[in-house]
């Protein structure tokens, strides 16, 4: 057991502080929620600063066009982002964190050349095609097909809650090419160009107001054999792949901003006179108990994928079951220490509150998650 | 920066766990549970004294073992499991203090709030014990005192301040020991005991109580291996408050896992419950870690 940080990372710790307050204070102002063109240009143009800084792509392989950092640097990098208040990857999300990582480990030089460098620099948005109306926790049940014709596919179907597609140039899609086989081995893993004929995006509001995420009809959509990454009807384990990066690093930096909101709360309470409530202090006093264990977690999962070199597996599905419903809980006290403003959509935290309800159920639900952990992890038997 | 346990650190673990099975295993607890109004065994206690278990973390010079925190607390995280019976936090932080204590000859108990654990058995008692009631205590492997409540003062300051810090931190890792060790036990009978024809660990309802166990534990984990590290008093006030809410549920997830099994005096269930209930209340229990963890976010503003 040793939580200090070697000196080379505390280095790399302050070049990254300085270069942060430096370049904070040059960012555009934030754009509305519903300001989609202006969230894209914002988003990219934040990963555009960080390319040019040298942050692009800290942790992957260099030779896909990252910079080699280790898990322990890349947490710090996510660390000090996230306490200088740096904007979040936003629509930067499935190009860095899901279908990037999933072209650096499955797919081909020219592949990881052609699409791995524009996401670098923030040039290209990815979205996510796996969910459909009829397949949601239970992915293989996707059904949208897609038939070889010369040295294309032909993909029809419909795919839903996919996040960002307004914006997107490129989906990772999950198309169905052998309907006779099992299935999950009929799967196929395609990069879809969002401007090809067929598409139709119907963007859907969710309860925050706002359109986060869309509908996507696919009406005899072209896409070159090229785009396939992993073999025909190899996409589910391709998926796997993907999906084990989503749970085991893509809420690293919100542990920290949840840090952050549980001091600015108490401040708020302070301010208000609730604090004097002991209840509402043990609660969140509770909180800080949690959120530090989550950090700790969080630490510890790094460590351990620095020592190992594997992708975070399912011990990602423990910490997500637990940081979904902590970071609830952080929303529902801090309406407790707003009173009556926790009703007014014009608290940052209201909004927050509605976002944090699609936590338990977004990259998994917390079902799917516990079956997962009683199953993979303590080896229980598979049953209905 | 790394959580990992060193081969040291491993070996310290794994000697424990063999030493405890073969001189506290299941049948030597039942057998204490049975015989009886609970007494210590002073062979046991000077084989833990011996074993180096109350020297622990005593400066060689001083003829300890020289080891810190983290080992302490992965020796209490096998004692949580085994639920090794005595005031064995107490005498270990009266090594060096108490003359016999390192080694197991003097047993040292202590006076906590306004409960002391094993006054009869203990050779020496730290802390007013004056007026002292028994209590039919719930746990039957931890007899209780109740002793009137001191004069207020500040339990925070001074030696006072790090005996409640070091058992709080050392009782979460009894505690996160015995969340474990139930852990475990509903995952064995949830995968042997069969109803409507499968392993009731195939019923999703069950599994999800063991899989929230483990998140629960490994949680705590985290969190109590990092205060060992730290020491630092908000890090312990939060593993405490975890390791005690792992071990307390995990306790009642674990029985009714087991079905009217779990509520039987035969299973050993019950006991964790209890020892785990007996343990919350040390060191100013849940009110003072939510009090140091609240404070500390109040500190972050002044
Ligand atoms: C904000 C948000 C963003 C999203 N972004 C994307 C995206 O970009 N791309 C994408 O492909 N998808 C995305 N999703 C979809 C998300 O992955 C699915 O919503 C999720 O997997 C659940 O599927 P479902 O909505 O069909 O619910 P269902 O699977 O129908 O589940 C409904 C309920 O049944 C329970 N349930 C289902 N099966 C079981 C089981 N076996 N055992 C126990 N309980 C079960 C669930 O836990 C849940 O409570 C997003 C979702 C949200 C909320």
């Amino acid at each position: 057991m040793d939580l200090d940080h070697t000196p080379e990372e505390e280095e790399f710790r302050a070049r990254l502080r300085e270069w942060l307050a430096k370049a904070l204070p040059t960012l555009p102002p934030k754009p509305s929620p519903d300001d989609w063109p202006g969230r894209r240009a914002y988003d990219l143009g934040w990963q555009r600063m960080l390319y040019d800084a040298g942050y692009a792509g800290l942790h992957w392989p260099v030779d896909a066009g990252g910079r080699g950092a280790t898990p322990t640097q890349h947490l710090i990098y996510l660390e000090e982002t996230e306490k200088a208040g740096a904007p979040y990857v936003g629509a930067n999300f499935v190009g860095l964190l899901h279908a990037g990582p999933t072209i650096v480990s499955e797919g081909t030089a020219e592949q990881r050349a052609r699409w791995l460098p524009p996401v670098l620099r923030g040039e290209e948005v990815w979205c996510q095609g796996f969910s459909e109306p009829d397949a949601g926790s239970d992915l293989a049940a996707l059904r949208t097909r897609a038939w070889r014709d010369g040295d294309e596919y032909v993909v029809s179907g419909s795919k839903i809650w996919t996040s960002h597609a307004e914006v997107a140039n490129w989906c990772e899609l999950l198309v169905r090419t052998d309907p006779d086989a099992p299935r999950h081995r009929g799967i196929t893993w395609l990069a879809l160009p969002m401007d090809a004929p067929g598409i139709t995006v119907r963007p859907l509001r969710t309860l925050a107001g706002s359109t986060e995420f869309a509908e996507v009809f696919l009406d005899e959509v072209r896409v070159p054999v090229g785009h396939r990454v992993g073999a025909e009807n190899d996409g589910w384990r391709v998926t796997m792949v993907t999906l084990s990066y989503e749970r085991g690093t893509a809420f690293v930096g919100e542990v920290v901003a949840c840090r952050r909101v549980l001091g600015a709360l108490a401040r708020r309470a302070r301010e208000n006179g609730r604090w004097d409530d002991a209840v509402l202090r043990r609660r969140l006093g509770r909180l800080n108990a949690e959120f530090r264990a989550l950090w700790r977690l969080t630490q510890w999962n790094v460590g351990e994928a620095q020592r190992t070199g594997a992708v975070p597996g399912v011990g990602g599905s423990v910490f997500k079951l637990r940081y979904s419903h902590a970071r609830q809980e952080l929303y529902d006290a801090a309406a407790e220490a707003l009173g009556p403003e926790a009703l007014d959509l014009g608290q940052e935290w209201t909004l927050d509150r509605l976002s944090s309800l699609s936590y338990t159920i977004a990259a998994g639900t917390s079902q799917i998650q516990q079956n997962i952990v009683a199953e993979r992890i303590l080896g229980l038997p598979k049953g209905r | 920066m790394d959580f990992q346990l060193t081969d040291d650190q491993k070996a310290l673990r794994s000697g424990v766990r063999e030493r405890l099975a073969a001189r506290f295993g299941r049948d030597a607890l039942r057998a204490a549970v049975d015989e009886g109004p609970p007494r210590l065994d002073p062979a046991l206690w000077r084989e833990l004294g011996e074993a180096g278990f109350f020297a622990l973390r005593l400066p060689e010079a001083e003829g300890g073992v020289g080891l810190g925190l983290p080992e302490a607390v992965l020796v209490f995280e096998e004692a949580g499991r085994v639920l090794l019976p005595g005031p064995l936090i107490a005498t270990h932080l009266a090594a060096g203090a108490v003359a016999g204590a390192a080694t197991g000859e003097t047993v040292v108990t202590a006076v906590d709030g306004g409960l002391v654990e094993w006054l009869e058995a203990a050779d020496t008692v730290r802390g007013d014990a004056t007026g002292a009631e028994p209590l039919a205590s719930v746990d039957p492997l931890t007899p209780l005192h109740r002793v009137p409540a001191p004069p207020a003062r500040d339990l925070q300051a001074g030696r006072d301040g790090v005996v409640r810090l070091l058992t709080s931190l050392l009782t979460a890792a009894e505690q996160l020991g015995s969340a474990a060790r139930t852990c475990e036990l509903a995952v064995q009978h949830a995968r042997t005991r069969e109803q409507f024809g499968q392993p009731i660990g195939a019923f999703q309802a069950v599994k999800h109580l063991c899989a929230q166990m483990l998140v629960r534990t490994e949680v705590a984990r985290a969190a109590v291996y990092a205060a060992a590290v730290t020491a630092d008093p908000v890090d312990v006030a939060a593993a405490r408050l975890l390791a005690d809410e792992a071990a307390v549920r995990g306790a009642r997830d674990c029985l009714q896992v087991h079905g009217g099994m779990g509520f039987t005096w035969e299973s050993d269930v019950h006991l964790h419950l209890k020892r785990a209930w007996v343990r919350t209340y040390r060191a100013g229990g849940a009110t003072e870690s939510e009090e140091i963890l609240s404070g500390d976010l109040s500190a972050a503003i002044a």
